[in-house]
């Protein structure tokens, strides 16, 4: 959420059981205006926490010129200092997904994870052969899966962001949120992310649609449901 | 001299009654109150009697939990449900506390759902004030079967013996549930938990959708729809995860020397106990137990040896009440490290998440706000159905043959006639050449 309205929307998501205590709200409002000048970003948001064993991360993430495509994610452990994040690549994220035990909460921690695989057949002495071993950082995991949860997960009201004639997505300062019947629709939320469904659209769909606002895919056209 | 005594005694009268009486708003009365205070300052000898009456006054139990209290160290700890939901929680405790007459109220938890969440208080009834559980329904019916036809092979397959229920006020019924939906709407008792419901909600890993009657569809098949699924849950997840710390229960004190009833049933807060030291707390966890009994393999928390009579005496009572944390399972923070003298310790469940306890000197507190579900680690894969029966060997023994049709049969007659012929044939010729040998 963004930095300005950080204080009374922490109220308002409290329903799902995580809330900040007093201390860390304080702090990341500093700390986020902060950032927010040094990094030059248009707009700061603080998106959210991420529990390990011994400790946590808090995340934040900074949006440029373009809403879509030009983020960064930055970490810290105290709410105070915070380090940026490395861009998830594939390989990063193919090395990752192999690693399915919690996070631990130092960032400096190596996984490790070993693939073994035998030859011969299974009652006599097997050879075992390791056939690849893959080291991962914890903070790459981490960037893999802030990465992860944004492209899947982040959800905007229809409306709210507008691709300019630039193709610039920004937000649009002329919506004024969904109205109640609207909201109650499930085809007027949209996925955060490059957008895999529109193709697929007939052209009678596309008719329906405006180009400006509805170049993301709707999450009615999610499987499952 | 006697009208006096008699006025007098009188108006003593009518001053108890008057004490007696209950007040409107809550079921206490003055007199219990005073009687409940005055054997308190006996028990203790507090220091300054005269100054901390009052606050002993204010202290006495009251069945309501002090939530805002407790909101405020949970926002300390960072969990929780916001300011505005807990103040409503409040209000509905009151509510509920007043219409049922409960003894001890205390918020457990909120458990969400797909469509709605339930906000669960968990209830202890006053002695003598237990409502009798329904009866359930003797489901084998003898079928009635016709006299004039020939009886239908009877199954003489006998299902396992059932666990038995563990009784109200015990092991994992010790305490009472109450659900709703929001605060606000009326509060809704979940039934008492078998413990064939526990082993099913092991197996099975089912999200909740919010409404209470909705049936619960999963393989194995879970006895009971969605209450039942929460109350088996609700149960686990207190036995999994309320702690304390050390030192602030202790063993209740039996009455005589009784074999059969667990001494580990009851436990009281240990009125010697002086708060551990934040930090402490935050350290290790040995500092931490578990005051609630561990839910056995069968499903209860006292093992029943169900193969046997019931006349013969149950055989060892649970684990001990108070044991060690499991090394996988939580992990203490600290919530503040700035000012850390009023810092409160954290501890957080790693097995059931959203499970969580504060402790801050004297004062402690469980609650859970999560989804219900157990951490699996790694991919879950439901239970695989049995493979199907496998059908009976085919061999010659079963195997059906057509039937010969007719012009078989009359090739098979005339060859045997045949046969026969021949052989009488035989029989003939056998007995000419013996002539000839003459």
């Amino acid at each position: 959420m963004d930095s300005n309205s950080l204080y009374y929307s922490l109220e308002l998501v409290a329903g799902s059981g995580s809330t900040l205590n007093v201390e860390q709200r304080t702090a990341l409002q500093t700390s986020l205006v902060i950032l927010k000048k040094n990094y030059k970003f248009h707009r700061v948001l603080f998106w959210g926490k991420i529990l390990g064993l011994k400790d946590d991360y808090f995340i934040a993430q900074g949006r440029g010129e373009d809403e879509l495509l030009d983020k960064k994610n930055l970490y810290s452990l105290n709410c105070m200092n915070w380090f940026l994040l490395p861009p998830a690549t594939e390989s990063m994220i193919e090395k990752v997904s192999k690693i399915k035990s919690r996070f631990i909460g130092d960032p400096s921690y190596v996984y490790e994870h070993i693939e073994i695989r035998r030859q011969g057949e299974k009652d006599e002495a097997t050879e075992e052969v390791v056939v690849s071993m893959t080291k991962v950082n914890e903070e790459s995991r981490l960037a893999v899966t802030v990465h992860q949860i944004d492209d899947e997960a982040s959800v905007v009201p229809r409306g709210a962001f507008i691709k300019s004639p630039h193709g610039l997505v920004q937000i649009s300062r002329s919506f004024g949120g969904l109205s109640h019947s609207e909201a109650g629709k499930l085809d007027n939320f949209l996925h955060f992310s490059e957008a895999k469904n529109l193709k697929k659209k007939s052209i009678l769909e596309m008719g329906d649609l405006t180009p400006a606002i509805d170049f993301l895919d709707a999450l009615s056209d999610d499987i499952p449901k | 001299m006697e009208t006096e005594d008699s006025r007098r005694l009188t108006s003593a009268a009518s001053l108890k009654a008057f004490l007696l009486k209950s007040s409107t708003e809550s079921r206490l009365n003055l007199y219990d109150h005073l009687t409940g205070l005055l054997l308190k300052v006996m028990d203790e000898h507090p220091p300054n009697v005269v100054d901390v009456i009052e606050d002993m006054s204010r202290d006495m139990e009251t069945p309501l939990p002090n939530v805002s209290e407790l909101a405020f160290y949970l926002e300390q700890a960072g969990v929780g449900l916001g300011r505005e939901e807990t103040q409503r929680i409040f209000l509905a405790l009151k509510q509920l506390v007043e219409s049922q007459g409960l003894l001890r109220c205390r918020l457990w938890g909120k458990v969400l759902g797909t469509e709605s969440s339930y906000i669960v208080a968990e209830a202890e009834y006053r002695e003598g004030e237990e409502e009798e559980e329904e009866q359930s329904f003797d489901e084998n019916e003898p079928d009635t079967e016709d006299t004039e036809m020939d009886p239908l092979p009877q199954s003489i397959y006998k299902p396992p013996p059932e666990v038995p229920k563990e009784a109200l006020g015990t092991g994992a019924n010790k305490y009472v549930y109450y659900v709703c939906k929001e605060p606000g709407l009326p509060w809704v008792k979940l039934p008492s938990v078998s413990p064939a419901q526990i082993t099913a909600a092991r197996q099975i890993r089912k999200f909740f959708t919010g409404r209470l009657d909705n049936p619960v569809v999963s393989y194995p098949p879970f006895p009971g729809n969605e209450a039942n699924y929460l109350r088996a849950q609700i149960a686990r997840i207190s036995a999994g995860t309320q702690v304390s710390p050390q030192g602030f229960f202790q063993a209740g004190e039996e009455e005589g020397e009784e074999e059969d009833t667990s001494p580990l049933d009851s436990y009281e807060a240990n009125p010697d106990f002086e708060g551990l030291p934040v930090a402490e707390m935050a350290e290790t966890l040995s500092s931490w137990v578990h005051h609630v009994q561990h839910i056995l393999q069968q499903g209860r928390c006292t093992w029943v040896n169900v193969a046997v009579k019931p006349e013969e005496d149950p055989n060892e009572e649970a684990d001990a009440e108070e044991r060690e944390e499991e090394p996988d399972e939580p992990e203490p923070e600290v919530s503040s490290t700035l000012t850390s003298q009023h810092a409160v310790a954290v501890l957080r469940s790693n097995l059931w998440p959203g499970s969580c306890a504060y402790a801050c000197g004297k004062k402690f507190e469980n609650i859970y706000v999560g989804w219900g579900l157990k951490y699996v680690g790694g991919n879950y894969s439901p239970h695989v159905p049995p493979p199907p029966q496998k059908e009976y060997p085919s061999g010659p023994e079963i195997t059906e043959a057509l039937d010969p049709s007719l012009e078989e049969e009359q090739m098979l007659e005339e060859a045997l006639e045949e046969e026969q012929a021949a052989q009488e044939e035989l029989e003939d010729s056998g007995d000419e050449p013996e002539e000839d040998d003459d």
